[in-house]
């Protein structure tokens, strides 16, 4: 990326190289929030609705990991999937896969953690009528699941916010290599490490943007849905 | 609405996956593991797309300190190895990590400082210079990250005759990151800092800094290039990553080379000698 332009020529010029960062940002980071939902809302609302012993140090451990450094997570997934650790054969090190799975570490315990507190609060409010439907526990999650879907959104939105904000574990697994795994924020890293501090600047604006952006559709989806459903 | 959702979900998921595949198909990519200098400088930026043009091959640059580089290297992360600290290079070859090395390039570390010069070190050897900073106590940053930058510092406080583990003070902060946050840092407290050229001229963030000490053949910074040994990793793309360290060390890598300048002025200095070193 030419470094004498400022980050606001870039968009306006249209920057293939821009929108390729851009790009890949945003679709590692939803992929990220897919697979965390996936799996996280299930055993979220499956936490909520079971009583077992251990289920507390589980909720505190669950809610703990909510706050995982990303750093952290990099570096533990980075020894796994290296050609020498016990993953090395999958060959993902440094491709937008091995980013994928690390933002999916990170953000499965916020999306799990938070589809527990929203079913577990649901539960109290259906709790009666459901029981005297005599529904079973799978239908008790789906039932529970679909009725809590915009409050989950809030989850998802979380979810998303910190995979797409985080630096750390992207840059450790991805390597930041140009034009195949540097996203937005391992850009603004990489220009400030140049002393380009304007352009990394613009950059972390255009970030911001993108993810208010997002939150205003996500917002606009939910106040269409819910009155179309009622 | 969730089904929906989940089908753009499964959508975004695939193309992904496809995309990733359809990389792994062609295939015709080297990771190299290089240093923070050569990448913030600009280098690579200019090189890769001449060498890409010419072979088809995707080189794609992880940029480390030298030490980690070699690390990432040892480990089976990278084809090729591309770092500025000869001791260790030999010894990773010696060790059997690397194949052969091959000198590339040069350029020449020069000392960063304040224009006002509290240590009074400017236009001095580079030896005089660093016992003049550690007997006023003026601020110095260090990168203190395993870099060959920071092997190359510690060397020249040995020259120096001075024994950093035991004389340094609040005035040495070793910071631990690349070439562009050490001169950031220095920028910001109006340090001392040794810095690769390259990385010097590239750098926008200047403040108050400016070259005070260049020129003494002790601050010589050679790079050198080595393919990782496919014996230990049998990953190693041999064909992929020989074809780039031949072309480095061709006398049109070695012209490339040459003609990467930033406002005219030359950052490294092609020196291969065919017979590897």
């Amino acid at each position: 990326m030419p470094d004498h332009l400022s980050a606001l020529q870039l968009i306006l010029a249209g920057d293939p190289a821009l929108f390729a960062i851009v790009r890949l940002s945003l679709g590692v980071s939803l992929a990220a929030v897919a697979l965390a939902a996936a799996i996280g809302m299930p055993i979220g609302a499956l936490l909520a609705l079971t009583r077992f012993p251990g289920r507390p140090a589980l909720v505190v451990l669950l809610n703990a990991m909510m706050g995982l450094p990303p750093v952290v997570v990099g570096l533990a997934l980075y020894l796994l999937l290296s050609r020498s650790g016990p993953l090395g054969a999958f060959g993902i090190l440094f491709t937008p896969a091995a980013m994928v799975v690390a933002q999916t570490v990170l953000i499965l315990p916020i999306i799990a953690a938070l589809t527990r507190q929203t079913i577990e609060d649901l539960w109290a409010e259906y709790r009666d009528e459901l029981n005297a439907m005599n529904v079973g526990p799978i239908g008790r999650m789906t039932t529970l699941l679909w009725d809590a879907r915009f409050s989950l959104l809030t989850a998802l939105l979380a979810g998303f916010g910190r995979a797409a904000a985080e630096v750390g574990a992207v840059m450790i697994v991805g390597g930041n290599i140009d034009g195949f795994t540097r996203t937005m924020t391992t850009t603004v890293a990489l220009e400030t490490s140049k002393g380009n501090l304007p352009l990394a600047m613009g950059l972390g604006a255009i970030l911001i943007v993108l993810v208010l952006a997002i939150n205003a559709a996500a917002w606009g989806t939910r106040v269409w849905s819910q009155r179309l459903t009622g | 609405m969730a089904f929906r959702r989940l089908s753009v979900a499964l959508a975004l998921l695939g193309s992904l996956a496809a995309s990733i595949a359809a990389s792994s198909a062609q295939d015709r990519s080297i990771v190299v593991a290089s240093t923070t200098s050569t990448q913030d400088s600009g280098l690579f930026s200019y090189l890769l797309p001449i060498f890409k043009a010419k072979t088809g091959i995707d080189v794609k640059v992880i940029a480390q300190g030298t030490g980690q580089a070699l690390d990432t290297a040892r480990r089976g992360d990278a084809d090729v190895v591309f770092v500025h600290a000869k001791p260790q290079e030999e010894r990773f070859v010696a060790d059997g990590f690397g194949v052969k090395r091959f000198d590339v390039m040069y350029n020449d570390f020069v000392l960063i400082g304040p224009k006002s010069d509290p240590a009074g070190v400017k236009g001095k050897d580079i030896v005089t210079a660093l016992k003049a900073i550690e007997a006023k106590g003026a601020p110095f940053v260090s990168r203190g990250d395993r870099s060959g930058t920071h092997a190359a510092e510690l060397a020249l406080w040995i020259v120096a005759g001075i024994d950093i583990a035991s004389a340094k003070g609040p005035w040495y902060r070793e910071i631990g990151q690349g070439m562009g946050a050490a001169l950031n840092t220095a920028s910001a407290m109006n340090a001392y800092v040794l810095s690769d050229r390259g990385t010097w001229i590239s750098f926008k963030n200047r403040g108050d800094l400016d070259i005070v000490v260049e020129g003494d053949k002790r601050l010589f910074n050679q790079y050198g290039v080595m393919l990782v040994n496919p014996e230990k990793h049998p990953g190693v793309k041999k064909e992929l990553g020989q074809t780039f360290i031949d072309w480095l060390i061709s006398p049109e890598g070695q012209a490339a080379i040459a003609g990467y300048k930033i406002d005219g002025q030359q950052l490294f200095f092609p020196n291969a000698d065919k017979s590897g070193g």
